[in-house]
């Protein structure tokens, strides 16, 4: 049955120029290395279909070649569509008080003899002295001095869970309720969104975001934003009908939920692959650094920049952040890649005019325990930090720091801003929409101001 | 005698006639029919003709509900494949037929209790260079080393178990510092999938990479550290927001599982596992309201004799093989069960695979690896490529990488990101029976049908069972091709281009996907 390849493919098999195209989008954004064969299926066909379907190939295969008329139209109509939101979740609990440490507390040094951040180290947090910023918190502290962070020094809600994937889940959800099933920008998106663009919720995180999980309105997710193609020994212009016939197998009619999220999958796996394929070659405007959230940062600002019809986004932070031992090594690297890709991604968007487009909320699923461990970490705490970030953030702190004489019952860091009030501020200031059909409970909820006019 | 030799007399010819019947679950066999006929008269012989499609799946008439208790249904090659996707990996070509044969309880039996010696049959594995696999040393081989073993294994129930239990106690080697510690504890948990769960849980709390993962080896009287003692509880035992334990449990239960400790030594990384008694609180613990000078054991003891714990073992086991949770009283024969048998494994998994919710259910969506390797079954394949470590993980399960201590999101396999990754591991699985298009020595057969394309492509799979939609799509997708076909130079590659394509289609479509 085997029968050997005659033309083409010389040096590489397309196993292997498959694995390429794997490890290029895990890096994201090469551009195509010199010497590999266009693969079958690559060709120009599918470069006009994108010009034509959308406008966005242009400033991926050569804009220059093109009038320049198509590509500000492009911008254009993305300009005066929604804004967008960007959700970068920082996984297992992330320090609050080693983010903003708060050195004026003299318990601070009681309660961590070993892990508390020096007073001479970061830089001083100028709305609440008694708090400094981490050191490899910089980009935050940059941008927070330029009035474009609004920090939630102590978020969280009542009665704490400590568990992380009950309190993720409540994050995700929008509510505190374990059998919530869609996000919070997901029932937004089942308000709002389209019937027809995936792309209007996109996980840049390879798997599905649950915060984005909706109940009728297709997302999508995607491990990078190039090379989304479906790789097959089907050559053009067959690989047309292929195409074609995998787009019906969506379509069909389901007879049960496992069916039915089977057809999703294929009709908005087909739809991302229309619109991404052969996304391939731009230099990012700025430098980011060497992590994954600075690569899937500088490949979103070019989406945007691109006019890609993006609307809620979510991706993960670098690093890992459930320090229950080593944890001064283990949240420097993560920390300070997370907090320099920020930076340069508002860099990024400001050298492109999108400032004023997009928001970053920063999150996590809980503080952790004031009272360190003895293996040179925490464990689960309550409440925690979080950061809306952007030129349009108010860049005024929601919530005081409460200090740590008063701990709650379990000795975790009491709340003074409820993350469900977050939401409701985000959906209403920045997306502009009544939060009181999405968040439950969302009348008796506060609005913290947290976008600027 | 008188009549005996009438028939000598008379003569009787014996001829064999061949038809097409079908199977009506997804395959048309070629029968031989006997057929004697008196004199010498012969009868004009008859050629089958060409093979038809077969009937699309239709799916059975429902059968009444029942009380607990044992499935009575037709229990054909379509019950007999569903059991092997989800109590195994799928079935090997004819294995589906076979067991449909033997009926359910038996077809049940010899999976869940194999005679004879576990074997892995057919070719070693190798990895992109034609070398053996190095599963504790190379990246990624650890993943290799167990699909091979899920591929060619002669017992796959026991491997799908150990798949669930890894799963269940979730552990990444993301944070042990050895590949072998983590074969390890594969071989600990396959060790005890058909034995008591309490037996599992004692030796997966001193696991040595249990022990690096949820902290328990850096867990001592002097600091004590809680994580193990929560997993235990909320994700292992007992289950989160059900009241079954309270914070206070977790940080006596962590006071109770100090002792385990662990050296470290450059180069080599973790060693010397073992327990110090010097390093055990020896306090009064008070968990679950009992008071005494507990130790690790009797941690783990209460959490399976907690009254809360068999609910949830059994909701648990049962979420690996039916889509929609127990009615109550099926959650309470099968406590019941696991009670009786001392809390073991196996008669509740039995108990689950004889049920007339799992074969009345719908349909569950393939885990990653158990997609790949029920391809690499179908297909016989074996591994010869690493791409199937990077695949698996894009698809969203890379072995001994669970992405939490939760396990994975069973509720979550398919989106635009995994889809694409299953359909690599397609391309890649095709490589191997794709046809050249090109090839002018050996063009493709030029003449070929569509009836004939779809059988050829159906046969290359093992004839899976197609939806009719989806046959109906199979067969509007080949007559297209054909009307691509304008010029005779197209005759043959665009026939074998069609062929590839069928190929394709058929293994991403959703009957491959679901089990």
């Amino acid at each position: 049955m085997t029968v050997s390849p005659r033309h083409c493919c010389d040096d590489y098999t397309r196993s292997q120029l498959i694995r390429n195209a794997a490890a290029q989008a895990g890096q994201g954004l090469p551009s195509i290395e010199t010497g590999m064969p266009d693969p079958a299926g690559t060709g120009l066909t599918r470069r006009h279909f994108l010009a034509r379907a959308s406008g966005l190939a242009l400033a991926v295969y050569g804009a220059s070649k093109l009038p320049v008329s198509i590509f500000d139209e492009g911008i254009a109509s993305a300009a005066q569509s929604d804004r967008v939101i960007v959700s970068i979740f920082l996984d297992g609990g992330a320090d609050a008080l080693s983010i903003l440490a708060p050195t004026g507390h003299p318990k601070y040094f009681q309660l961590r003899p070993n892990l508390a951040l020096s007073p001479e180290t970061g830089t001083a947090f100028s709305e609440d002295p008694s708090l400094r910023w981490h050191p490899a918190a910089a980009g935050l502290s940059q941008l927070h001095s330029e009035g474009k962070v609004t920090v939630l020094p102590a978020v969280g809600y009542d009665s704490p869970n400590q568990s992380h994937f009950t309190s993720r889940h409540f994050w995700e959800v929008g509510e505190l309720d374990t059998n919530g099933t869609t996000g919070w920008m997901g029932r937004y998106l089942d308000l709002v969104g389209s019937d027809t663009n995936p792309l209007q919720g996109l996980s840049l995180s390879g798997t599905l975001s649950p915060a984005l999980a909706t109940a009728n309105k297709p997302v999508a997710a995607v491990d990078g934003v190039t090379d989304y193609d479906l790789w097959s020994w089907v050559d053009e212009p067959i690989s047309d009908e292929l195409f074609r016939s995998f787009k019906r197998m969506g379509g069909f009619r389901s007879d049960s939920p496992a069916m039915e999220h089977s057809r999703r999958a294929i009709s908005s796996t087909n739809r991302v692959r229309e619109s991404l394929a052969g996304f391939g070659e731009f230099e990012a405007p700025v430098a980011y650094p060497d992590g994954n959230l600075g690569r899937q940062l500088s490949g979103l600002a070019a989406l945007l920049g691109a006019g890609m019809p993006l609307h809620c986004v979510s991706v993960n932070a670098d690093g890992a952040y459930d320090t229950h031992s080593d944890q001064q090594t283990e949240l420097e690297t993560g920390l300070r890649l997370t907090c320099d890709a920020v930076l340069a991604f508002q860099r990024d968007l400001e050298s492109r005019g999108l400032q004023d487009r997009v928001l970053v909320e920063m999150w996590s699923e809980f503080g952790r325990r004031p009272e360190e461990n003895g293996s040179a970490g925490t464990d689960h705490g309550a409440a925690g930090t979080a950061f809306i970030i952007g030129s349009r953030a108010s860049g005024r702190m929601v919530g005081e720091f409460p200090g740590l004489t008063s701990l709650d019952e379990d000795d975790n860091l009491r709340h003074t801003s409820d993350f469900r009030s977050m939401y409701c501020s985000l959906l209403e200031q920045w997306l502009g929409q009544d939060a009181g059909p999405i968040i439950p409970g969302a009348s008796k909820l506060v609005r913290p101001k947290l976008v600027r006019a | 005698m008188k009549t005996a030799n009438k028939r000598r007399r008379r003569g009787v010819t014996t001829y064999r006639r061949k038809r097409w019947v079908d199977s009506g679950e997804g395959v048309v066999h070629k029968k031989t029919k006997i057929i004697r006929v008196r004199g010498s008269r012969k009868p004009p012989r008859k050629d089958p003709g060409p093979r038809p499609l077969p009937r699309p799946q239709r799916p059975r008439k429902p059968t009444p509900p029942q009380p607990f208790g044992t499935y009575r249904g037709e229990f054909g090659r379509l019950e007999a494949t569903r059991l092997l996707n989800r109590a195994g990996f799928g079935p090997a070509p004819g294995q589906a037929e076979k067991l449909a044969r033997m009926g359910m309880e038996k077809a049940v039996l010899s999976l869940t209790r194999p005679k004879g010696k576990a074997r892995l049959i057919g070719a070693a594995p190798k990895d992109g260079d034609g070398l053996p696999l190095a599963p504790a040393d190379a990246w990624g081989h650890d993943h290799l080393w167990w699909l091979d073993r899920m591929v060619r294994t002669n017992q796959p129930f026991a491997e799908r178990m150990t798949l669930i239990f890894h799963d269940w106690f979730a552990t990444s080697n993301a944070s042990v510092s050895q590949q072998q510690q983590m074969i390890d504890q594969y071989w600990t948990i396959k060790s005890h999938v058909n034995g008591s769960f309490e037996s599992m849980l004692l030796d997966l709390t001193k696991d040595p990479a249990m022990l690096q993962w949820l902290d328990g080896g850096s867990n001592n009287r002097w600091s004590p550290n809680e994580n193990y003692a929560r997993e235990m509880m909320e994700l292992f035992t007992l289950g989160a927001d059900r009241d079954a334990y309270s914070e206070d449990d977790i940080r006596e239960a962590a006071r109770a599982l100090t002792g385990w400790t662990y050296d470290w030594v450059d180069d080599v990384g973790t060693i010397n596992f073992r327990y110090e008694s010097d390093d055990h609180d020896p306090g009064t613990k008070s968990i679950f309201g009992k008071r005494g000078n507990w130790q690790w054991d009797d941690v783990c003891r209460f959490c399976v004799e907690h009254p809360l714990h068999p609910d949830f073992f059994v909701e648990k086991l049962w979420s690996y093989f039916v889509p929609t949770g127990p009615d109550r009283s099926t959650k309470k024969a099968l406590t019941s069960i696991y009670l009786k048998s001392g809390r073991r494994i196996r008669p509740v998994v039995e108990a689950i695979l004889t049920h007339p919710d799992f074969y009345r259910c719908g349909p569950m969506v393939k885990p990653p690896v158990v997609f790949a390797a029920s391809l690499m079954r179908a297909l016989e394949l074996t591994i010869e490529t690493e791409d199937w470590t990077w695949l698996s993980s894009s698809a969203g399960q890379q072995l001994f990488y669970p992405p939490n201590v939760s396990g994975w999101d069973d509720e979550r396999w398919l989106d635009t990101s995994t889809v694409r990754a299953r359909w690599l591991m397609v391309t890649i699985a095709l490589d191997s029976k794709r046809y050249d298009p090109w090839n002018e020595d050996d063009p493709y057969r030029s003449t070929e049908n569509t009836r004939q394309a779809l059988n050829r492509a159906l046969e290359t799979f093992g004839w899976p069972a197609m939806r009719a939609e989806h046959q109906k799509e199979l067969i509007s997708m080949s007559n297209r091709i054909r009307g691509r076909i304008t010029e005779e130079w197209q005759d043959a590659p665009y026939r074998a281009l069609r062929q590839n394509a069928l190929l394709q289609l058929i293994a991403v479509s959703p009957d491959m996907q679901l089990s």
